[in-house]
């Protein structure tokens, strides 16, 4: 380093789990290196231990966030847009590097993940509505259908689409009431761990959101296998690893969105990389019935 | 007030000597049975390829009705083929008002013929005729004629999509509600523009044939809907056929998670409804004698061969005793016997099988502890039949508060505060159904939006309807029947409108 040069600081990437940004338990990382080859930063090597305590607290955080008005979450969502905004110059420079774009592309990719939080914030209290139902039965009830979220939901992040495909995955997930668990795209990690200061930023409730780094078929059996996650987002997993991982969900019959061949290009799109009923795969509809008049 | 009591428990058992009620029997006489009956593939009744057959009862007089065929492999693949063909060459070119014109006349067939299908319902599986004659023909028929007017309009349910048919539906049904089920699956899959493969429960094969009968002479086109009789094998063969596109299973949760590995990997669309072991929470403010007809209706309606019965029954402490001495009142003035009758309260019980579960698992609530009750009332010498029981002293963690007995067996536990009652309510791995009884409008809200269920009935039960949606949370199984939602199942919805 020459004279009068001063030496950066460089960034430690951290798991995110319960609103904290601990280490793995395992002690292990590996290197991430950027779309040119050029080793860039270690990441954790998330452990089946990990995501337990990932687990934990995602169940932990579901009361409060399910439990929250709709309005509510539709502001936090919101909240996470502006944090995103704000810091908008660091993502370009990450999603440039970590997907080997041009800087024009990533800042285009980076403003698109911040609409796209915009666009789910805008459903949280209109999903009720659109994917709920007053049911006219043929008796003297009052009766009518709600959408509920699912619980504890597995998200395993679009692999290529390091920020936006995970926005596009993660924000229908939440919006309605649901917490997660993320696995982070396996290549491309960072962007997803940047995204968790912003969220960690952003007046969500710490555990609503918990991301793992680490290898995908490491971490994906013990997510599909855990009995207490309700349903995964199987969008950004590898085909080879499908069947294994849905075997294992049949155990406490979890509900399996399967995985989703999108280009770059197709999440830039907003015909193709959202979708109200991505919200809705990850709903119950409860019905309820009251009689009227007695 | 006690004193009351008293005296109405003194006459309740008093029918036995010598209020009973004279027999009122159903006539039979215009079930006309056949003897032996195929397969209904591509609009024909063939014989399977094995020519293997078995025999089907009737479960309150142990007497074969009839000889029904056993489809095999080979079976499934033509029903698959036949369903394809009808799907490409026919069902799917034909525009919605026109399938919906085949549905409603469906509809009208089944309430026309509503008494026929009722009787050999109550016959094959030993339901009071009162329950398939007041609740299974008129729900099935009224499952017909609302999907009927969803099929040309199925761009209107749901925004921003344009609807497709997904093509050949695999669709294997139980036995407690033979012909209903038959309805609640085919109504929305030809509603939607689907062909159909659909397989009976194996003890209850016998509407569902004479269905097959009904469709042919409302002239539905050959192939649209095919049934394959069988057991367990049939239905394994059925679910795992490639040429299937969407799978919709009722039944137990261990076959349901086994149909889910065995679709795993594929991507084919799946709708599972499983088991339960509702909650019936009754707080001190409820209306007790309403109370106790639901908590009756809930457990002991068509046996308790229901997958949402309300089958323990969470009473707030403060009043468990009075309800339960009330219970036991009611329980004794309950009619168990031939299902035929039209007095009868409770039937036979559906096979050998099941009443074999039953009777082990009301024995292990008394090795554990609990303490059975039953009403005393007298069985007939043949058939199959299990007095109406409710279990006290019931703690959370014995096996008959936590696994599914599919019998006329209440498990009571009790609680104190709501949020014990929610905590209580919630601690199985099933989500289907739950009751509520409380005089206090904020609660039952508070608790119908705390209890992790698909269906929350508040101050009743057991109430089905095909325009509310039906369907469990957890293990219960996903996907729901009934209403918009039931529709979303069996339609193709990834391409925007």
């Amino acid at each position: 380093m020459a004279e009068g040069e001063r030496l950066d600081v460089r960034k430690t990437y951290k798991l995110y789990i319960g609103g904290k940004f601990p280490r793995t338990e395992s002690g292990r990382s590996y290197l991430v290196s950027d779309a040119k080859g050029k080793p860039w930063a270690n990441a954790c090597r998330g452990s089946r231990k990990d995501v337990r305590d990932a687990v934990q607290a995602a169940r932990k955080a579901a009361p409060g966030w399910s439990g929250a008005t709709a309005y509510n979450r539709g502001q936090v969502l919101y909240r996470v847009a502006e944090m995103l905004e704000g810091r908008r110059e660091q993502f370009v420079d990450e999603v440039a590097r970590a997907e080997g774009v041009t800087r024009r592309v990533a800042a285009e990719t980076v403003d698109k993940a911040v609409d796209r939080w915009v666009w789910y914030a805008g459903w949280a209290d209109k999903l009720t509505q659109v994917f709920g139902s007053a049911n006219p039965v043929a008796g003297p009830y009052f009766n009518f259908s709600v959408p509920e979220p699912t619980g504890v939901v597995g998200v395993v992040a679009p692999a290529a689409s390091s920020l936006l495909g995970l926005v596009s995955r993660l924000a229908p997930v939440i919006v309605s009431g649901n917490t997660c668990v993320v696995v982070a795209s396996e290549t491309r990690p960072l962007p997803a761990i940047t995204l968790a200061e912003v969220l960690a930023t952003s007046d969500l409730p710490g555990g609503v959101v918990n991301l793992l780094t680490g290898f995908a078929a490491e971490l994906v059996g013990p997510l599909a296998s855990h009995l207490d996650v309700n349903a995964l987002d199987l969008g950004g997993l590898d085909l080879a690893l499908y069947r294994e991982a849905e075997l294992a969900a049949a155990e406490n019959v979890k509900r399996v969105v399967p995985p989703v061949k999108l280009s770059a290009r197709d999440w830039l799109s907003d015909a193709k990389g959202q979708d109200p009923y991505w919200i809705a795969a990850f709903l119950e509809i409860k019905t309820v019935w009251h009689p009227i008049g007695v | 007030m006690a004193e009351q009591l008293e005296r109405r428990g003194e006459r309740a058992p008093a029918r036995f000597g010598g209020l009973d009620y004279a027999p009122a029997p159903e006539a039979t006489d215009h079930v006309k049975l056949r003897a032996d009956h195929g397969l209904l593939i591509g609009g024909r009744w063939v014989e399977p390829a094995s020519g293997k057959s078995f025999k089907t009862i009737s479960p309150a007089t142990e007497e074969v009705l009839a000889e029904v065929a056993e489809a095999g492999e080979e079976d499934v693949d033509a029903a698959v083929r036949a369903a394809r063909s009808a799907y490409t060459r026919v069902w799917s070119k034909l525009s919605g008002a026109e399938r919906a014109k085949y549905l409603y006349r469906i509809a009208r067939a089944l309430q026309e013929r509503a008494r026929e299908f009722a009787v050999l319902e109550t016959m094959n599986g030993g339901k009071p005729i009162k329950e398939s004659r007041d609740v299974d023909l008129p729900l099935a028929a009224a499952h017909f004629f609302y999907h009927a007017g969803w099929a040309d309009k199925l761009d209107y349910a749901f925004p921003g999509r344009r609807p497709a048919p997904l093509g050949v539906a695999a669709q294997v049904i139980p036995w407690n509600f033979p012909l209903l089920m038959a309805a609640w699956k085919l109504a929305p899959a030809l509603a939607a523009g689907n062909t159909v493969v659909l397989k009976p429960a194996e003890t209850t094969s016998l509407t569902a044939l004479r269905l097959g009968e009904l469709l042919q002479e409302a002239e539905l086109p050959e192939g649209v809907v095919n049934i394959l009789t069988g057991a367990g094998a049939t239905g394994a063969a059925l679910v795992g056929h490639d040429g299937v596109d969407k799978v919709a299973f009722t039944g137990s949760t261990e076959v349901g998670k086994a149909i889910q590995r065995t679709l795993a990997g594929s991507g084919r669309k799946l709708t599972l409804e499983l088991g339960g072991k509702a909650a019936n929470i009754v707080f001190e403010d409820a209306p007790l004698d309403q109370a106790v007809e639901g908590i009756i209706n809930g457990i002991y309606f068509n046996q308790g061969h229901v997958c949402c019965a309300g089958s323990r029954l969470l009473v707030q402490e403060s009043i468990a005793e009075p309800l339960v001495d009330k219970l036991k009142r009611r329980m004794a003035t309950l009619r168990v016997g031939d299902p035929l009758d039209k007095n009868t309260d409770i039937g036979a019980i559906n096979s050998r099988a099941q009443l074999d579960k039953i009777q082990e698992l009301v024995a292990a609530g008394e090795a554990e502890g609990a303490e059975a009750w039953q009403a005393p009332c007298e069985l007939p010498s043949r058939g199959f039949w299990f007095r109406p029981t409710v279990f006290t002293h019931v703690a959370q963690s014995h096996r008959i508060a936590q696994e599914e007995i599919f019998g006329p067996v209440l498990s009571v536990l009790t609680f104190r505060t709501p949020d014990e009652a929610v905590e209580k309510a919630n601690n199985t791995p099933y989500g289907l159904s739950a009751g509520v009884w409380t005089d206090k409008g904020s609660r039952i809200l508070e608790l119908a939006t705390r209890v992790r269920a698909g269906v929350v009935w508040a101050n009743t039960f057991n109430r089905f309807d095909p325009t509310a949606p039906f369907g469990g949370y957890k293990e219960s199984g996903f996907g729901r029947e009934g209403g918009r939602h039931g529709l979303a199942a069996y339609l193709d919805l990834s391409e925007g409108g």
